[in-house]
């Protein structure tokens, strides 16, 4: 073996449990936090991430809370994203327990924060998330969206990848805003253009809906780590089967 | 004994290297005190971040000499990410910079092309399994006396330590067929480039191995 390709569940977290939606809607009850993360962390995660949804700004302090409990149980890699604004923000998360933040939407209103950050904190630490959607029928040409999909930013989602990696991003966090929920798979082009056009590793996610659809976004997607959430969260799939799937196509990973 | 210092130098995944060496049954002192540091049973010097800006803190707070003293005596001292690159002699990260030392070697640029020419990405992030480098056989009386080759643990880094003696080289691992120092150890200074704080079981029970020296 090299280089792993990793897997990574994702927890979308609010009001300190994880739920999952469906495009960026109508969300479900899918558990604790701490004792999601521990089981996938037995099951052979390579990493987690959790998405912090939480509407209200009162309740933000939560995720500290949650990531505190996690990094104290759980000994593997712990990315956080959600409503990071400030260099503050990622300082208070890193001492939390997060090992990396995901930068999204402040990322578009202040690249800035991209380069302070990753200056500050170093490359390694620094994920900037992209929530891209396909601009022409023929899904060859992607926008970035921010504010949980609502907002249509203008920005080729190829070039911002390019443009974030320049800025000390140390890997992009992909979502196809088209897939998200719908199980129908990662959009592949999507993760292509972008994973081939920067020296970063590259995170797809978005659409996974069974284990082939992982093996494509490495195989055919070129991404270097896969993440899901409701393929694991609701029991349909270990991480475990998910690992022994991309091993059996020839991909390498850590079992 | 199951003291452990941690430096704290003021950069660094601090707080996860001290959850889980509690969680391993270390007790830990966190402290930036050269007096304490130069008396500690086993020092811990984590680091995530800048050679350059690593080196200058350790030095603005005397840590350095601190460090060379305990090494001196024998205590038990892991390096782990930046902190086992700045055990070496210098570091080529944006320019040059001192290190400490106490292995000797430099910290190289992991190359940007694989054996073929092909783009590597940069950093190495993720989990890669530990191999034995040439002309070694065993990891007998190591740190890693227990863990089986191709155990993989996980990674993140630009940059990667080249001890001049082979003998310094325990552990690499293979990045675009390129072998990376994944750890290495002269006498009771020891260093991984990898984080045992964040490779699950396998690097729990490094950090257990180190506790119990």
């Amino acid at each position: 073996m090299a280089l792993a390709k990793r897997i990574i569940p994702c927890l979308d977290v609010t009001a300190g449990r994880v739920v999952k939606g469906v495009n960026f809607e109508g969300l479900r009850d899918a558990g604790d936090p701490v004792d999601i993360a521990r089981r996938y962390n037995d099951e052979g995660a390579d990493e987690l991430t959790f998405l912090d949804i939480t509407a209200s700004s009162d309740d933000r302090d939560l995720i500290l809370h949650v990531i505190e409990s996690v990094a104290s149980q759980v000994f593997i890699p712990l990315t956080v994203g959600g409503g990071v604004r400030r260099v503050d923000d990622i300082r208070r998360l890193l001492n939390a327990g997060a090992d990396k933040v995901s930068i999204n939407t402040s990322a578009v209103t202040n690249p800035d924060l991209v380069r302070e950050a990753a200056d500050r904190f170093g490359s390694q630490c620094i994920v900037v998330a992209i929530d891209a959607k396909a601009v022409t029928p023929e899904n060859d040409r992607w926008e970035v969206f921010t504010h949980g999909g609502r907002n249509r930013t203008g920005l080729d989602a190829v070039e911002w990848a390019r443009k974030m990696q320049a800025y000390g991003a140390g890997e992009i966090l992909l979502t196809s805003m088209d897939r998200d929920g719908t199980k129908i798979g990662f959009n592949l082009s999507l993760t292509r253009a972008v994973s081939d056009a920067v020296d970063i590793p590259v995170i797809a996610s978005g659409g996974v809906g069974n284990l082939q659809h992982l093996v494509d976004g490495v195989q055919q997607g070129h991404a270097d780590a896969v993440l899901a959430a409701s393929i694991f969260h609701f029991g349909e799939y270990t991480v475990r089967e998910a690992k022994l799937a991309m091993q059996a196509a020839g991909i390498e990973v850590r079992l | 004994m199951n003291n452990v210092l941690l430096v704290d130098y003021g950069l660094g995944n601090l707080f996860n290297v001290k959850r889980a060496l509690e969680h391993c049954g270390a007790e830990v002192r966190v402290s930036a005190d050269p007096d304490e540091i130069g008396q500690a049973d086993k020092i811990l010097l984590p680091g995530v971040g800048a050679f350059a800006d690593g080196m200058r803190e350790i030095r603005r707070l005397g840590i350095d000499h601190a460090l060379r003293h305990a090494a001196a005596a024998g205590s038990p001292l892991l390096g782990i990410c930046l902190g086992m690159q700045m055990l070496l002699d210098e570091s080529e990260e944006y320019g040059s910079s001192e290190g400490l030392g106490l292995i000797s070697g430099k910290v190289a640029a992991i190359p940007q092309t694989d054996s073929d020419g092909q783009a590597l990405k940069i950093p190495h992030i993720g989990w890669n399994e530990l191999v034995m480098p040439e002309g070694r056989t065993c990891w007998t009386g190591s740190l890693l006396s227990t863990t089986a080759p191709g155990t993989a643990f996980y990674f993140v880094h630009s940059f990667m330590a080249q001890p001049s003696s082979p003998s310094h080289r325990v552990a690499d691992c293979h990045y675009g067929h390129h072998a990376v120092s994944a750890v290495i150890a002269r006498d009771n200074v020891m260093g991984c480039q990898f984080h045992p704080e964040k490779s699950g079981e396998a690097g729990l029970s490094i950090l257990r191995r180190f506790i119990a020296q």
